[in-house]
């Protein structure tokens, strides 16, 4: 895969609750058409990182470019985004979200199509209340998938899958990569990021402690026999094994 | 701005407030219900307003109303349709009630001279010992000293009169909750961060809430003005072309006051208080149920304030007075300019997330 300039930069960015910093100043870039994830403890900022990125949160201090450039008021018609928690309108049909929402885009996907990627065939008539969790996650990526975007942010898309609906999105976030998309992936599942990600980052306490290749980082972190060649040896080793909140 | 997320977004909300059943039939019945209430409670001109207790009296042992055969009161007590005569075996049962203002005077059946209890503190206890003094006054002493005038025209009854502020009052707490409440429930729950998502702008949203509701309540206002007229063969003096034009209007301005109320926050506690804190006193002071006319002047001054009282007002002059839109001019204007700075402040303050 051919990885060109960066689309996304982020420069010094903080971000502070009530006095507390939950993003400290970090800086990295993710290159167009790559999979970057964002690796991290709970409360580590992840979600708040992703979120300024997709300017639903103002940072405190920082600058985030796109495309080389202060991000314009069409940066939401070309990126899509999954939350880690949302509710749709109710009493809406799986179909008919799809379809209010591709009417927010100058251009989008058939609605058809999105249901087909997203495996939505058997629920699209089902009210969108009403669905299982897993469907419903299929159809949170569905609406972040429906305008084509250059650039897609999931945060932990296969949370609440089974281990088909999660091999469905791996195929999709493939798909996406294949088609020169940029994907920004938060997960707390070590494989998922191992398995997808070109570049990823580990964050702890609001910084960046690590970032690289998944060989990369395996090659530096699991040397000797009684560390396994995986990613989440790695995450452990960097992150501690103390539980968080 | 775009026209097509503003008719998805309208279209969208008009599907949830049409498929939330329970919902959408609470605010048809609801209004439907209080004017049946009070249709049946004021349908004739004989509503007693008086409640005379008279003790002792036999009742009738199946429906436990009065013997009139057994009173031994004067006879234009018994004869006015004003008031209720509620009999008592003994005096202990009768004076309790007059202590907790439950009847408004007690009069003891057959006693000479006319022994009575009021309770000082009732005022409709001091204006039906007045009727009890003047029973047994003779005619003629008003005679020369008393000119009764008859009002020409039809009467307006009292169903006639509240009927507007039925409607008016099922208007506003639909907009404030409907509206405020529900934007604020959505705030909560992540859908208007779903939404910051995407390249709907808050005018665009805001706008397509405020028509979609606009028009549910001008359908089920609707609904609930021929429905209920089927019973109550309302009394229209005005055009319903001018009347459109109040309820449209006064429609809007109530749902602009709900986004004001609905601009921040996340909890449904604090907007179900605020709105509370905003619809009970305008209820009141409106005139829904009851003029204040002959008020306080501050009562008046705070009156003013509400959208609701001038949207009232101007309902009631067509409905009642057939006044047209030139003669609701001021009231119009009114409700025009508080819609446009409820919707200055509801844009200025509105967040998605905070």
């Amino acid at each position: 895969m051919l990885l060109q300039s960066d689309i996304i930069q982020v420069k010094n960015l903080v971000k502070r609750y009530n006095g507390k910093t939950a993003v400290d100043g970090i800086s990295f870039c993710i290159p167009q058409g790559s999979c970057f994830g964002i690796l991290g403890p709970n409360g580590a900022g992840k979600t708040t990182t992703v979120e300024i990125m997709e300017d639903i949160l103002e940072p405190d201090a920082g600058d985030i470019l796109y495309k080389g450039s202060v991000r314009k008021k069409n940066f939401n018609q070309e990126i899509g985004i999954q939350f880690q928690q949302t509710e749709l309108l109710s009493f809406l049909t799986v179909q008919e979200i799809l379809k209010t929402f591709s009417a927010f885009y100058h251009t989008h996907l058939p609605v058809a199509e999105v249901i087909d990627l997203c495996m939505l065939n058997d629920i699209k008539n089902n009210l969108n209340n009403k669905i299982s969790g897993g469907q419903r996650q299929r159809l949170l990526l569905g609406l972040a998938l429906l305008n084509d975007p250059e650039l897609v942010f999931l945060d932990e898309p296969s949370t609440g899958l089974d281990p088909q609906a999660r091999q469905n999105v791996w195929q999709i976030i493939r798909e996406m990569k294949q088609k020169g998309k940029t994907i920004v992936l938060t997960t707390h599942y070590m494989e998922e990021a191992q398995i997808l990600c070109d570049i990823i980052a580990i964050m702890d306490r609001g910084h960046i402690i690590e970032q690289g290749s998944p060989v990369q980082l395996i090659e530096k972190h699991c040397q000797g026999e009684d560390c396994p060649q995986n990613l989440e040896s790695v995450f452990l080793k960097l992150t501690g094994k103390h539980l968080r909140e | 701005m775009s026209f097509k997320r503003m008719w998805a977004l309208f279209m969208a909300r008009n599907y949830e407030f049409i498929r939330d059943r329970a919902g959408f039939g609470w605010n048809i019945l609801f209004p439907f219900l209080i004017v049946a209430g009070f249709g049946m409670m004021f349908s004739s001109d004989t509503a007693s307003v008086l409640k005379l207790g008279v003790y002792p009296v036999s009742t009738h042992p199946q429906s436990g109303q009065v013997s009139v055969e057994t009173l031994d009161i004067p006879e234009r007590l018994i004869a006015n349709n004003y008031i209720k005569i509620v009999g008592f075996k003994t005096y202990d049962d009768a004076i309790d009630k007059v202590v907790h203002h439950k009847i408004d005077l007690l009069l003891e059946n057959g006693k000479s001279p006319l022994t009575y209890w009021v309770n000082e503190s009732s005022p409709k206890g001091r204006i039906l010992e007045k009727l009890v003094k003047e029973s047994i006054v003779e005619d003629a002493v008003f005679e020369g000293r008393l000119a009764k005038n008859q009002i020409q025209g039809d009467k307006i009854r009292y169903i006639d009169w509240l009927f507007p502020g039925i409607i008016g009052m099922n208007i506003m707490f639909s907009s404030l909750f409907g509206v405020g409440f529900v934007i604020v429930r959505y705030r909560r729950i992540g859908v208007l961060k779903r939404l910051k998502a995407t390249p709907v702008t808050a005018f665009e949203y805001l706008t397509a809430q405020m028509a979609s509701r606009v028009l549910v309540m001008l359908f089920s206002s609707a609904v609930v003005w021929f429905g209920s007229d089927l019973f109550f063969h309302f009394r229209m003096q005005g055009s319903y072309f001018d009347v459109f034009w109040v309820f449209f209007v006064g429609t809007l301005c109530l749902v602009s006051m709900g986004l004001v109320v609905a601009s921040r926050g996340t909890s449904e506690e604090l907007s179900n208080g605020i709105i509370n804190f905003i619809s009970w006193p305008m209820m009141f002071l409106s005139e829904v149920w009851f003029s204040v006319e002959g008020s306080s002047e501050w009562v008046k001054t705070v009156a003013k304030i509400f959208p609701l009282t001038h949207f009232l007002s101007a309902a009631r002059k067509i409905i009642n007075d057939g006044a047209d839109l030139t003669q609701i001019a001021p009231e119009l204007t009114i409700l025009l300019g508080m819609t446009c700075l409820f919707l200055v402040i509801g844009s200025a303050l509105f967040s998605w997330t905070k």
